[in-house]
This record gives structure tokens, sequence and C-alpha cells, in this order.
């Protein structure tokens, strides 16, 4: 029985790859052998789907977008949220837990409620079709998330060490610089991972907020795939190329991850 | 953790989180407001309505139709994920290289756009040219997801269940590795039966994270919208129309922005109630 325990696992991730793996094989096939035999693997084997997006500037483009507001989104959620963490972790203060609970409920806004108000509103301060007006808008649902993730690590990290360093002189700036981040960078990988993969794979709001300056991937898919027919074959090889970056992203922190949550609540 | 120290300047810290989420949150939820006691016939001319739209929506058949479609998938798929979430975590090697690898691979669904997501669905389980289609048609049941509803469900659940279970995986696997070794070597010493190890030692340390897991999987469920538009589009029929799919379809499609704000509202404060029941739930928890 015990023996035997690996083969779930195993089970688990061939069935992960499955749809992976037919994405794939239908990205390096071309429309007449998609749409005409059945096989597992590309007969005609074909890299036009490929050259396709990396030479129109079209599609490459909105993997250049998707990336740009992905990133600036992170790093605007990781920075504001540090220090809220930390008030929430350490101190007690006027309405400090229903804050708390308001900013979780934004996590559970859909973003179809608003979506509609969204538009409006990016169009109002003339931000429509701007990186960062998607930034600031996946702030909505990341902030609430990485308060709550840094949170959980912060308060695992034991008031002793913050007191150490003021008796040893440091100034409060000081010490959340130099010792106190480096204590929970685990958490702070933690945290951007978890914004970097909501902000990347949003696609509602991302689309509802842009037109052609900052248009996703994601959305550019929506629309060739509408508008030129039943192209299979290059659909699947842009949704195979925005697998990329989140396999980049998870390798990356993989060690953070183990790490962070032993040591965390997520 | 010990007590927390009193600090008003502390609001000085949250400040920026306060803004930036503020920005985003209370002007969209006020516009929405406005529109949901308001009529209008364009130009920007709005007519008060009152509580209206939100009498229509709450009698209206088409609004339970999709909360019960709503309610029937977010249960399945949380009956399933958990479980099976669960018992893959504690499947999962303890140290080594295949903890990365497992980690690396699992962690892969939820890293694809929700819109991919549905579409590599869509031509996997395509009857004529996808793998799952021609598998189960190869078995000799007629499988056709795009105009069975059963099978349009079928394939929705299994799509969630891939793209998600994951998640569950890597917080219960993290529930897991807080447990100290010491306590299996105890359980070992009375001879504990691998049922009763799991009962009393690894399924009370799961329990936190396993709320969490089961919070964020039912908060997103509730608010699925992309991965069944791309993959069903709502259909066939209204069969997979879920929430989000259904106000869409009335906020953008027939622009009736009355009776979709009002929509909009009722369905946040579904969200809202039944998390607010978790948290409580979770806080009681923690203090004990």
């Amino acid at each position: 029985m015990r023996r035997f325990t690996w083969l779930v696992p195993t089970l688990y991730i061939l069935f992960l790859m499955l749809p992976i793996y037919w994405l794939l094989n239908m990205s390096f096939k071309t429309t007449n052998e998609i749409l005409g035999v059945f096989t597992l693997w590309p007969q005609e084997f074909t890299l036009e789907n490929y050259a396709k997006i990396f030479t129109d500037p079209t599609w490459y483009n909105g993997y250049l977008n998707s990336l740009t507001y992905v990133v600036m989104n992170t790093v605007i959620s990781v920075t504001a949220a540090l220090p809220a963490a930390y008030a929430f972790s350490r101190y007690r203060f006027l309405g400090d837990k229903h804050l708390f609970f308001w900013l979780l409920t934004n996590r559970m806004a859909p973003p179809a409620v608003f979506a509609l108000p969204f538009f409006q509103l990016y169009s109002a301060v003339n931000l429509f079709d701007t990186h960062i007006a998607v930034a600031l808008a996946h702030c909505l649902f990341n902030i609430p998330l990485a308060v709550w993730i840094l949170e959980g690590f912060m308060s695992g990290v034991p008031k002793e060490l913050d007191e150490t360093a003021y008796v040893d002189g440091y100034s409060f700036w000081r010490f959340f610089l130099k010792i106190f981040i480096p204590t929970i960078a685990a958490g702070i990988g933690v945290a951007a991972f978890f914004c970097f993969m909501f902000s990347w794979v949003e696609l509602l709001l991302a689309k509802t907020l842009t037109s052609v300056a900052a248009k996703p991937i994601a959305a550019t898919m929506t629309r060739t795939a509408s508008t030129a027919g039943y192209e299979l074959g290059l659909l699947a090889a842009a949704g195979a190329l925005t697998i990329i970056p989140g396999a980049f992203v998870i390798y990356f922190v993989r060690n953070y991850i183990a790490k962070g949550f032993a040591l965390g609540r997520v | 953790m010990a007590v927390k120290t009193q600090n008003p300047k502390a609001w000085l810290f949250v400040l920026p989180v306060v803004v930036l989420v503020a920005f985003n949150a209370l002007i969209p939820l006020m516009t929405v407001v406005n529109y949901s006691v308001q009529e209008t016939f364009g130009d920007n001319v709005f007519f008060w309505e009152g509580v209206k739209w939100y009498e229509e929506v709450l009698h209206s058949e088409r609004f339970h139709a999709a909360l019960l479609r709503q309610l029937m998938f977010t249960s399945i798929i949380l009956s399933i994920e958990v479980p099976l979430g669960v018992a893959i975590a504690l499947a999962m090697p303890k140290k080594g290289f295949g903890v990365s690898v497992c980690l690396v691979f699992m962690a892969l669904p939820l890293l694809i756009p929700w819109n991919v997501v549905g579409a590599m669905w869509n031509i996997f389980a395509l009857p004529d040219i996808g793998l799952l289609g021609r598998m189960i048609n190869g078995m000799g049941i007629d499988y056709n997801f795009t105009q069975q509803p059963l099978a349009a469900w079928f394939t929705t659940i299994l799509m969630d269940v891939w793209h998600w279970t994951s998640l569950v995986v890597l917080l219960a696997y993290a529930g897991l590795r807080s447990i100290p070794d010491a306590y299996f070597q105890a359980a070992k010493i009375d001879g504990a039966t691998p049922w009763a190890v799991f009962r009393f030692i690894q399924l009370p340390k799961m329990k936190r994270v396993l709320t969490i897991a089961i919070l964020l999987r039912f908060m997103d469920s509730f608010m699925i919208y992309t991965e069944p538009f791309v993959l069903t589009g709502g259909g066939p029929g209204n069969t997979t129309t879920f929430l989000s799919i259904d106000l869409v379809k009335i906020a953008l499609g027939q622009f009736d922005l009355g009776p979709a704000a009002a929509m909009s509202l009722i369905y946040f404060l579904i969200v809202l109630l039944l998390c607010w029941v978790f948290y409580t739930l979770m806080m009681r928890h923690e203090a004990q």
C-alpha cells in the first residue's frame, strides 16, 4: 500500500499534462491537419504558427502589454501591502478589524459586477487603454490578498525581533528595510507569486479597460478566434506561449513556495 | 502571539492600501448603486425608480435559475476538489527532488490565463478533433458538450477540477509540512492506525489552510466567468449560464443598466454574506 503512494501524484500530474500536451500538439500542426485527420503527433510538423506570432506586432505586443501591467501590479500591490500588513500584525488601531474584513470583501467582489463602472471610471480619469489602468484595477483583488498573506507571515515572526532592534538603536525604517524584510523574504516571494498569478490570468477587467495600446494577449486571442475564422493552430500556439511566463515564475519561486508554505498561513 | 500595542499612527501604514483599494472599490460600487435605483433611455437621462429593479430581479425566474446553477456548480466542485486535493497532498513526497517536480507541475494550471484554459479545454474536448472527446466517444458513449447539457456540465466541472485542485493540494501540503516529525513518531509508538494519524494529527493541523482553500475556491467558483464562457458560451441553451455570465449578458449585451446593477448588488451581497459566515467561523476557530 505505502509503496504505491507515488502513483497518486504521478497520475494527477499526467491528468494535468494531457490538455497541455494536446494544446502543444495542435500548435505544431497545420490547419488542414487539425481539421482533416486525427493524429496524436503532428504529421507535417510546422513552426508557422509560432513564426506568425513572433513576427506580427499585434500578436507579440499582446505579450509585452500583459507582462507590463502584471509586473506593475505586482510591484504596486506588494509595496503598498508591506507596511499595511505590518500594521495589522503588530498594532491595534481604530477600526483595524473592520478594515481588514473590508479589504477582504474586495477580494470577494465578482469582477463582472465592476466591469462597466471600471470602464467609466478609468475613462473619466483619462487612463483608459493604458497599462497603469489595468495594473491599478487589479489592485482591487491583489492588494487584499497580498495584505492577507503578508500579515500571516509577519505574525509568525516573534515581536522580540522588533524590540531587540529598537534597543540596539535601529530607527523604524532601518529596522524594517534591513532586518524585517529579509526575515520575511519567503512571504514576500509567496505574495508576489500570487499577485503575479491573479493578474496574469485575469481577463475580464483587463479586456474592459483596454482597446489597442495596452491590449493583453488573452484578449488578442479572443478577437482573432472570432474574426480570422477557425485558425486553431494559431490559437493553440498563442495559448501555449501564455504558459511560459507562468512556468518561469513557478520555477524561480518553487523553493520560496515550499519554504513559505511551511512558514506562513498560505 | 504577544499582545498587540495600541498605535493610532498605524493608520499611516495602511493609508496607501486604503486609498488604492477605495479608489477601485468605492467609486465603482457607488456607480452601481446609482444605476440600480434609476431608469435610463440613453442620452444620460436618468429617472428615479426606487427599488423596482431589486423587486424585478428577486422575482425573476431567470435569476433564480442562474443562482441555482451557480450553487450547484460551486457545491459540486468543492465536494470534488477538497477531498481530492487533500488525498493528493497526503500522497506527495515529503522531501527530495520529487517535491520540486510536483510543485512545479501542479502549479502550472494555476498560471494559465483563464480564457486559454477555456480554449484549451474546448479543443481538448471537441468530439471530432479533441483527445478527450475522441476517447469518450471511442468508449461507446455518445458525447458532445456543445449539444448535450449533461456533457457540458461534465466538461465544465472536469475543467474546473483540472484548473483548481492544485490550489487545494498546495495549501493542504503546506499545512502538512508544518507538522513536526515528533508527532508522527509519538503516533508510531502509540501504534496509531493511518486513519487515526490522519484524523487526530493531520486533519486538525490542516484545518486552517483548508478553511482558506475552501474560502478561496468558494469565492472564485462563485465568480467564475471566463472559462465556461469560452468553453461553452453558457450553453447549450442556458444550461451552463452561471451568475457572472448572465450578468454580463444583461449589462453589456442588452445594456439594461438598472436591472444589471440591481443584480450585481444582490449577487455581491450573496457572496459577501456567505464569506462572512466562513470568515466568522474561521476567526472563532482561531480564537480557540
